[in-house]
């Protein structure tokens, strides 16, 4: 078994579209209108374009915004992504007027900061050692 | 009493804990507390713990929690800690230690 696809709830999918490829640099794989607005929208890495899908999910579920908002207030990141370099990741996305909640911080083997992806998510980006 | 409620608070290793990492840096989200908690002390306690933990040190006034937007940051405020100094009367820092003094008078065999 392996994971093909996860998930993160967005406020605006077009909104969401631009951050995750415009700021974040990932590449969208899908893009198919679903009913009346939605769309089935997902990005992959540019590094792995046959790797795990990150689909950017319509937040319609009246649960979706309660569930999302606790976890924003407590600073819970709700996906992980894997950089090279934390640090230099940092200073890119906060020169383009990305939110962080936390800084990078060395926490014993894993070097983590987490940013606000504007859609109604944390996000953590960790650098693990070699 | 508002001194119990800090003695209550630092007489417990993962609050002083805590209270070393808002040293390092204030404005803390909870999550980060908990990971700094586990990935940098070793520390295995749950979320609530530390919420429970964050709460003892806020009603001692050794933590502050600020909302910014959509977030919950925790600050450190030592403030308190002058109660300590100011009930054991502390010699002045500036003044030499005992011991440090011009030297004493010990050569005698």
């Amino acid at each position: 078994m392996r994971i093909h696809l996860t998930s993160v709830f967005v406020d605006d999918q077009a909104k969401a579209e631009h951050f995750y490829t415009e700021i974040l640099g990932f590449v969208k794989k899908h893009d198919v209108p679903v009913g009346e607005k939605d769309r089935w929208l997902t990005v992959v890495s540019p590094d792995e374009p046959d790797g795990t899908e990150l689909l950017l999910e319509p937040a319609g579920h009246p649960a979706a915004r309660t569930y999302r908002d606790a976890l924003v207030e407590d600073g819970i990141p709700l996906a992980q992504f894997a950089v090279d370099d934390v640090q230099a990741e940092y200073t890119r996305l906060h020169g383009l007027g990305v939110r962080f909640t936390q800084e990078p911080v060395e926490m014993g083997p894993v070097t983590t900061a987490v940013f606000d992806d504007t859609c109604g998510n944390l996000i953590q980006i960790a650098t693990q050692p070699q | 009493m508002a001194d119990d409620d800090l003695f209550k608070a630092l007489g417990d290793p993962t609050r002083r804990t805590i209270l070393d990492e808002l040293t390092e840096k204030s404005g803390q989200t909870l999550f980060e507390i908990c990971g700094r908690l586990s990935m940098k002390h070793g520390l295995g306690i749950s979320r609530q713990a530390v919420s429970q933990h964050l709460a003892v040190l806020e009603t001692a006034g050794l933590v502050g929690t600020r909302r910014e937007g959509r977030y919950k940051f925790h600050d450190l405020n030592t403030a308190p800690l002058r109660r300590i100094a100011e009930r054991w009367h502390v010699p002045d820092a500036g003044g030499p230690e005992p011991a440090a003094g011009p030297e004493p008078k010990e050569s005698t065999p």
